[in-house]
């Protein structure tokens, strides 16, 4: 065994260096490549790191900043580690080893500083933009926003227009350009709104209201999903944001409201059953109190045809 | 009768279940047989089931958490090839009731019968051999503690034999939870096998918190103990303040799903979010439990393969300290997406970021202590480096996920999943190996093939980055954790990636059994007869390999930090042996005993057999009540009999 060990270098060191380095086969396997090349353009620019609004863009901004700023000491920490590990090692007779140094003041002042002014600087940079960029926070523009309510069921989104009138399941259109205030709850589960190239992404929990303020900047298809897991359907939990242009959304609006049909407490009731992949639909109506009532808890069964 | 236990349970039209609990069953079945048939029970019974000895019970912790890695590894690689397959119109191989199940396990079993036993038992091995004492305060308990954690591990197998386990994630959220959304028995399986391993946990906390703080050798005050037994007292306050949280937490949830209060389910005023809060300041605290100890391995690897003494000692317990405290501020980071509002956000994100202070001194303080040091490159240095190296990426990610609006984008995405998987493999899983490879001579007396250690090291390394970068890009991707197929097929080339990274971490679990088996094959060679075989500083290095059942004959005298390497300096030992007698615990069949009534009242709990319940809980407590009344616990090592069995140890340390 060790008699081959020591063979072995010496045969395929020297057939290695007769061959002529144009010979194709001898470097990588081709499929190796072709599997390369698939994965970094798998990497594309998708997701966050493809914002089409304000708020994703910012965010992918700050992300980028503050692993920029984290950089500046990691990269320094992780090559010191491979070279101190590597120089000190106890083959190296020119490395210089005192045995007992276990102790320098400046040493430990510098070890306490850099960490903490990162934590300084990063700090600071938190407290802004959490304020800043805060799902609640209403966004500058200077068109009134569009106002939506989000309701997270088994497994599929309803959309509330309430001043439209009109809601749709599993599809939601928007103008582009137009900030959207959303009113979010969920009448089953938690769930979690997310639109990755818009950005934030914020809760839908039963009986509670979150808030969250996204603007599209340009017209575009944005996938949208639920990244809080709900139960079985959870995977297919996806929806569309397609924003259009002011106009194409009044059409939208107008055509909504000419058909289909309304979501009356008994609809209502069919559509919170629990179902998955579920195709987008519109609603040409919709009860305007039942974003509160979902909220509530109220019993919606009990109150059919009570009217309110 | 039997309450909602039928024949249904058993998963007789699920091949996937049933053949994997067939597989289990033959194999427990004949690993039984051959020991009966070696008549290894006596053996087995009174050296390890009934064992007292701390050391014992830290190596069965160790064992345990070891062969539940095997079932939470087997669970991650169906998770993997079921996301690498199941894009677009392909379904994979597991339906979403399956998955889910799987994920939940997943995370239940790494966290709590993977991660907890294997710093756990370190710490049970090493901590009373580091203090130059002889056991831990309160021996008995220690045993009904690790039998309790293996109770809760046989519990939660049990479910893929017998019913299913909680398809409501490790976390167990309600309402998902609840029983109008999981009216099966998974989550009842999940409750109450962390609620029996919960309490062994916390009894395991107190025990070691009592040793630290109340036995000690001669001259060693607390800024004479070792890092690691500091890292040990600081995860062990955190058990004892952290772990009723989750009993208490756990407990309203039972009500909630056993006799309908509304703790948190949608009706009837509850509400799920006091669960997420109560569930994460048990949480947090408990990813600190994990890394400390972890933390406290490299501490001690570092140094004793340097040649020198940990850089910036006081500085590393004050950051151990800091981290113990502060770990408690944090909890609300784990869901910044709930809508607080941005000063309590930025308050939560700040105090994160602020944790990373102490950590980032630990780091620099590792670096100074290789710095001019005299490196060996043995298996637990490879641990130590690869720790630092992939930690700080991790800690630099975590970073990132306390800055509340990049939280927002990447929460609950496999970014997060990169993230945690990134710290708990690369920080504790590493600790755990780095010091399973350094503590092993000294627990068993030979040490392990280093060249089997090393590539079982390279392949976990190099594993873990082909595993878990492409998830980091994944998230930026948008693409959340948990998916049971996926729509994007652009995600699958990453995903693939990925599954490559799972297998080659397969390989560096093949290679650490091989280790051992080889190790053990080859123990003759592989004597340390030294007690002392990487030339090490603390105290568990003066004793042979491994130690007597008292640990240390005569109690060292400690006069500095890293006490033994002073001692080798000084050449100081003891002058005349004056033997003195020695008392040690008697075996207990008390830890056994009670732990077999609790899987019986966990189980019949599940099934609502509530006679079973009540014999169980009875019979659990007549056998405490019979260990309390038991006067005869102590055997007493006469000094004559101390002598003769020093004569025959190898002369080691301390031993004149």
């Amino acid at each position: 065994m060790k008699d081959r060990l020591q063979e072995f270098p010496g045969p395929s060191r020297r057939s290695a260096a007769d061959k002529p380095p144009s010979r194709g086969h001898s470097g990588f396997p081709r499929w190796l490549v072709i599997a390369a090349a698939l994965l970094v353009a798998s990497c594309r620019q998708a997701g966050i790191m493809d914002p089409q609004g304000p708020v994703g863009a910012a965010e992918w901004l700050l992300m980028i900043n503050a692993t920029e700023i984290m950089l500046v000491v990691v990269v320094p920490v992780i090559l010191m580690t491979l070279w101190f590990a590597w120089w000190y090692r106890s083959s190296n007779a020119r490395a210089n080893h005192t045995p007992d140094w276990s102790y320098q003041g400046s040493m430990e002042f510098v070890v306490w500083s850099i960490p903490a002014l990162v934590v300084i600087l990063l700090g600071g940079v938190t407290w802004i933009s959490a304020h800043q960029l805060d799902p609640k926070a209403p966004l500058d523009a200077q068109v009134k926003p569009l106002r939506v309510d989000v309701v997270s069921l088994d497994w599929k989104w309803l959309f509330i227009y309430p001043e439209q009138r009109v809601a749709a399941v599993n599809e939601l259109v928007v103008p582009a350009g137009t900030p959207v205030a959303f009113r979010l709850t969920s009448a089953t589960v938690m769930d979690s709104f997310f639109v990755p190239q818009l950005g934030s992404q914020i809760y839908t929990m039963p009986g509670m209201t979150t808030h969250l303020n996204l603007m599209a900047d340009n017209p575009g298809d944005y996938p949208g999903l639920s990244s809080q897991f709900s139960g079985d359907g959870f995977s297919d939990m996806r929806f569309m944001v397609k924003a259009v242009s002011a106009a194409d959304f009044d059409g939208w609006i107008a055509q909504v409201r000419n058909s289909g049909s309304a979501l009356d407490d008994r609809g209502y009731a069919d559509l919170a059953k629990p179902s998955s992949n579920v195709p987008p639909a519109t609603y040409r109506s919709v009860d305007m109190k039942l974003f509160d009532r979902i909220v509530d808890q109220t019993e919606l069964d009990a109150k059919a045809g009570a009217g309110d | 009768m039997f309450g909602r236990l039928t024949w249904d349970a058993i998963p007789f039209n699920e091949p996937i279940p049933l053949v994997t609990s067939a597989v289990l069953i033959i194999v427990i079945v004949g690993v039984l047989g051959i020991i009966t048939k070696n008549g290894w029970w006596p053996y087995l019974w009174r050296e390890w089931i009934t064992s007292v000895d701390h050391k014992r019970i830290g190596g069965m912790y160790v064992l345990l958490g070891l062969i539940m890695l095997l079932r939470g590894f087997s669970d991650a690689i169906m998770m993997r090839s079921q996301q690498a397959i199941a894009v677009g119109d392909n379904a994979g191989y597991l339906p979403p009731d399956h998955y889910d199940q799987i994920f939940s396990a997943h995370g239940t079993i790494m966290i709590f019968f993977v991660a907890m036993p294997l710093v756990v038992g370190l710490m049970n091995f090493v901590v009373p051999l580091q203090l130059g004492v002889r056991d831990v305060a309160v021996p008995v308990l220690n045993s009904v503690s690790f039998w309790l954690t293996a109770s809760g591990a046989l519990l939660i197998n049990a479910s893929l034999m017998i019913g299913n386990f909680s398809r409501a994630g490790w976390m167990g959220y309600p309402p998902l939870s609840e029983l109008a959304f999981s009216p099966d028995v998974g989550v009842d399986y999940y409750l109450w096998s962390l609620q029996i391993s919960g309490l062994g946990t916390l009894l395991a906390g107190i025990n070691m918190v009592t040793t630290i703080l109340k036995l000690r050798a001669p001259g060693m005050i607390y800024f004479r103990m070792p890092v690691f037994c500091w890292t040990a007292l600081a995860a062990n306050m955190l058990i004892i303040a952290a772990f009723p949280i989750l009993t208490a937490t756990f407990v309203m949830l039972l009500l909630d799903r056993y006799v309908g209060m509304h703790f948190f389910t949608n009706t009837g005023g509850g509400n799920a979010m006091m669960y997420v809060n109560l569930f994460w300041a048990w949480g947090h605290p408990e990813v600190y439990i994990l890394i400390l100890p972890a933390f406290g391995v490299f501490s001690e690897v570092i140094a004793t393969f340097s040649g020198k003494p940990l850089f910036g000692y006081r500085s590393m317990v004050l950051a151990t300290l800091a981290i113990c405290v502060l770990s408690f501020m944090v909890w609300l980071h784990h869901f910044f997406t709930m809508g607080a509002g941005a000063d309590v956000n930025a308050f939560f994100g700040i105090m994160s970021m602020i944790i990373a202070v102490p950590t980032g001194v630990k780091v620099f303080n590792w670096l100074f202590t290789l710095f001019r040091g005299t490196v060996r490159f043995e298996t637990p240095v490879l641990w130590s480096i690869g720790f630092m190296i992939t930690f700080v990426i991790g800690g630099m990610t975590g970073v990132l996920l306390a800055v509340p609006p990049v939280d927002f984008v990447v929460h609950n995405s496999e970014f997060l999943v990169a993230h945690f998987h990134n710290v708990i493999i690369g920080g504790v899983v590493f600790g755990a190996m780095a010091g399973y490879n350094y503590w092993f001579p000294k627990a068993f007396g030979f040490t392990l093939d280093e060249r089997l250690g090393k590539a079982s090291f390279w392949c976990w390394l190099v594993g873990f980055y082909l595993a878990f970068m492409p998830l980091y890009v994944l998230g930026l991707m948008g693409m959340p954790r948990r998916l049971e197929h996926i729509a994007d097929p652009s995600w699958q080339p990453l995903l693939l990636v990925a599954e490559l990274g799972a297998i080659v971490i397969m390989a560096g679990i093949f290679l650490q059994i091989a280790q051992l088996y080889v190790s053990i094959r080859t123990r003759e060679q592989r004597r340390d007869l030294t007690g002392d075989p990487w030339n090490g500083r603390t105290l568990e290095w003066a004793t042979s390999s491994p130690p007597p059942p008292y640990n240390f004959a005569v109690m060292p005298q400690v006069t500095t930090i890293d006490a033994f390497w002073e001692m080798k300096q000084s050449g100081r030992t003891a002058a005349a042996p004056d033997y003195e007698p020695i008392e040690v615990p008697r075996n207990s069949a008390t830890g056994f005993l009670t732990a077999f009534f609790a899987v019986i009242t966990g189980f019949s709990a599940i099934w609502h057999i509530w006679w079973l319940v009540i014999i169980g809980l009875l019979a659990a407590a007549v056998t405490a009540m019979a260990f309390g009344w038991t006067d005869d616990r102590e055997a007493e090592i006469s000094a004559a009999e101390l002598a003769r069995m020093e004569r025959a140890r190898p002369s080691v340390g301390l031993s004149p």
